[in-house]
């Protein structure tokens, strides 16, 4: 299967049922999604997973042209997993854990981004966007709630009080496309950003940067290498990442006075790139482009009935893999709360938690994006001067290799501050599952075998309880079973420690923590309760499992506690 | 309690140092001078650590500069 060839596909437009109507009114779909990226993808199987009938448009009918962003994080690989192509992903790309960052010739620095064991999924996979794409629409293709329209262009955009309409234009002249909800993975040129007049705001960096994948035989270990001022590329920086197929990515820093045309060109590049590797070295070049890049975001990521996810909302620096993957968690943050919304489980009010987290997360990834690419470009003098400083005495004092910024490597945002979260009642917990953080995973076994916790959270609202479901009282597991009779969907998870025999319960899942590490990362003691967000984000935890204070966080996290909406947003 | 800068006299030898700073520049070119205050900086900000201390130092240095003589006040 991996021998298709993704960047060749191209997708054969069809007239939709709108088209083929009679009336002048089709019918109102619960959420359109605009952008087939990978994005929008995912933003789309995550909600027709949920049981919510999507319509997905993209203006085009290929997928990625180039490998564009190639690094996905270990963040990204579990919700891929939940989304059903994890394994592909991994399977097909290079994993790795380690950056290398050398001053001329010299390494000064090395981190790991994974330096325990225990987790299902590596730090990073390095994959071609056109697989991950190609994968996520596999997965779409066979859900049956998803319908995809090529060649289906948004031209026109009305806002109603209790939806929105989408002027759709496509081969055969225009339509209207009306959805309750529309989501906005369009893009960092967002169409339909443009349509409501809004701007997505920021810095704009004087640098250009030269991409340029090479195929080759070659023996570099699976590690991202960033060099600053190296001997085959004085004065700049360059970076290293290993593709599948054989592929390496190569960045090079070019100068903010490179001609973007002709350094695109083969007699520009193959030099430089045969610099680094040296002239006898045999490569292809298999895609080259020239970019330049801003720090940027829209102030909302709500307006009225639309909202924007992924590039469309913000713009960060390839610095720090930090463009996807926070693309791929707004879809996942937005997509139960849209499911939960329509279903009735919340008000159309928790839409605008989708908003407030991801911005806060925006901003966490533009202030490492912002700060590494500072780094790397430093914009003034004297701002050159302390980089040069820092690096050069990272040769010899250990303190000065922290200060060494080729990109802080994207990590999910904890969520502090949510206004879903509830605040701990306890204090004195090990381990940083705080309320807002996105749970670790670690290794259990179950009636399955050896798996993983991560495997078994999430999805829809969890209770993770760490301790023997015999020590629980017969009023509490009566209290937790009228919990989960009511509306909103609540799974139940036990996690006993390794000295219990494996066991099996007929209304929950109990996983064994055969290494103790979930306990450990969880800075769980028997009767330690948590809620898990549909997300898998931590949203309350307890020393002790109270059903009342359980119902209370799982109000609280659907959206309870917040405000009724100004009456001028009903009216947007 | 957070740690406060200490803008008391605390130099063991104060001027030997001045002596050693200025000493440290014989020779060198603006370029050079200025690496070589950037790197003195650095190295004693991680001595000193606390972050507090250092942003007290950053905003001092900062507000020296409208003490300056004939220097216009900078901009906020």
């Amino acid at each position: 299967m991996s021998n298709i060839d993704y960047q060749r596909l191209s997708f054969e437009y069809q007239p939709c049922a709108e088209q083929r109507g009679a009336q002048a009114d089709g019918p109102v779909h619960p959420v359109v999604v605009v952008g087939a990226g990978p994005i929008g993808l995912a933003t789309a199987i995550d909600l027709a997973q949920r049981g919510v009938r999507v319509v997905l448009v993209d203006d085009d009918c290929t997928l990625s042209t180039g490998s564009r962003a190639i690094c996905f994080a270990k963040r990204t690989l579990d919700i891929f997993d939940r989304l059903g192509c994890g394994e592909r992903m991994v399977d097909k790309g290079v994993s790795w854990n380690v950056g290398k960052v050398f001053l001329r010739d010299q390494q000064v620095y090395s981190f790991d981004l994974l330096p325990e064991s225990g987790h299902r999924r590596p730090a990073f996979i390095n994959l071609q966007q056109y697989y991950v794409e190609g994968f996520l629409l596999e997965r779409a293709q066979a859900l049956a709630n998803i319908e995809i329209r090529w060649h289906n262009k948004v031209v026109g955009l009305e806002q109603r009080a209790d939806g929105a309409v989408l002027t759709i234009e496509t081969p055969e002249g225009c339509y209207p496309l009306a959805a309750r909800y529309v989501v906005a993975a369009d893009g960092s040129r967002s169409p339909m950003r443009r349509l409501l007049g809004l701007d997505s705001k920021g810095r704009t960096f004087r640098d250009r940067f030269l991409i340029a994948d090479v195929k080759m035989e070659a023996d570099f270990p699976s590690e991202r290498w960033f060099w600053f001022d190296p001997p085959f590329h004085p004065n700049q920086s360059v970076l290293l990442h290993r593709q599948p197929d054989n592929v390496w990515r190569i960045d090079f820093q070019l100068g903010w006075d490179a001609d973007p045309v002709l350094e695109k060109t083969p007699e520009r590049v193959i030099p430089r790139v045969q610099a680094l590797l040296g002239k006898d070295v045999k490569f292809e070049l298999e895609w080259v482009s020239v970019y330049t890049f801003s720090c940027l975001r829209m102030d909302s990521f709500r307006h009225g009935n639309i909202l924007f996810a992924g590039d469309s909302a913000h713009g960060v620096s390839p610095f720090g893999a930090r463009g996807a993957n926070s693309g791929v968690q707004d879809a996942e943050n937005l997509a139960w709360k849209l499911a939960y919304v329509l279903q009735g489980h919340a008000a159309d009010t928790l839409l605008d938690t989708y908003a407030s987290e991801r911005e806060y997360a925006a901003d966490e990834n533009l202030l490492n994006s912002t700060r590494a690419t500072d780094f790397i470009t430093p914009k003034s003098a004297v701002s050159r001067v302390f980089r040069d400083a820092v690096l050069t005495l990272s040769k010899r004092h250990a303190f000065a290799r922290g200060l060494v910024n080729s990109g802080r490597l994207s990590v999910p945002a904890v969520l502090h501050g949510s206004p879903l979260n509830t605040a701990d009642a306890d204090e004195g917990y090990a381990g940083g599952m705080v309320p807002g953080a996105v749970c670790a995973d670690a290794p259990v076994s179950g009636p399955q075998g050896a798996g993983w916790l991560l495997s078994h959270l999430g999805q829809d609202f969890t209770v993770l309880l760490f301790g023997n479901p015999d020590a629980i009282d017969a009023a509490t597991l009566a209290d937790l079973s009228a919990l989960r009779q009511g509306t909103v969907p609540l799974r139940l998870v036990y996690v006993t420690d390794a000295a219990q025999p494996a066991m099996t319960c007929s209304s929950a899942t109990v996983l064994r923590d055969d290494q103790g590490l979930a306990a450990a990362r969880y800075g769980a003691a028997p009767g330690t309760c948590y809620l898990v967000r549909p997300d898998q984000h931590v949203c309350a935890r307890w020393r002790r499992t109270d059903p009342a204070a359980i119902r209370a966080a799982l109000a609280r996290a659907t959206g309870a506690g917040l405000a009724a909406p100004a009456p001028d947003r009903i009216a947007a | 309690m957070p740690a406060t800068l200490n803008t008391q006299p605390n130099l063991a030898r104060p001027d030997d140092f001045y002596e050693a700073l200025i000493e440290m520049h014989r020779d060198l070119d603006d370029a050079q001078s200025q690496a070589a205050n950037a790197q003195l900086i650095l190295l004693l900000a991680n001595h000193i650590g606390d972050h507090d201390v250092l942003l007290a130092a950053v905003q001092a240095a900062r507000e020296g500069v409208a003490d300056m003589p004939g220097a216009a006040a900078p901009a906020a």
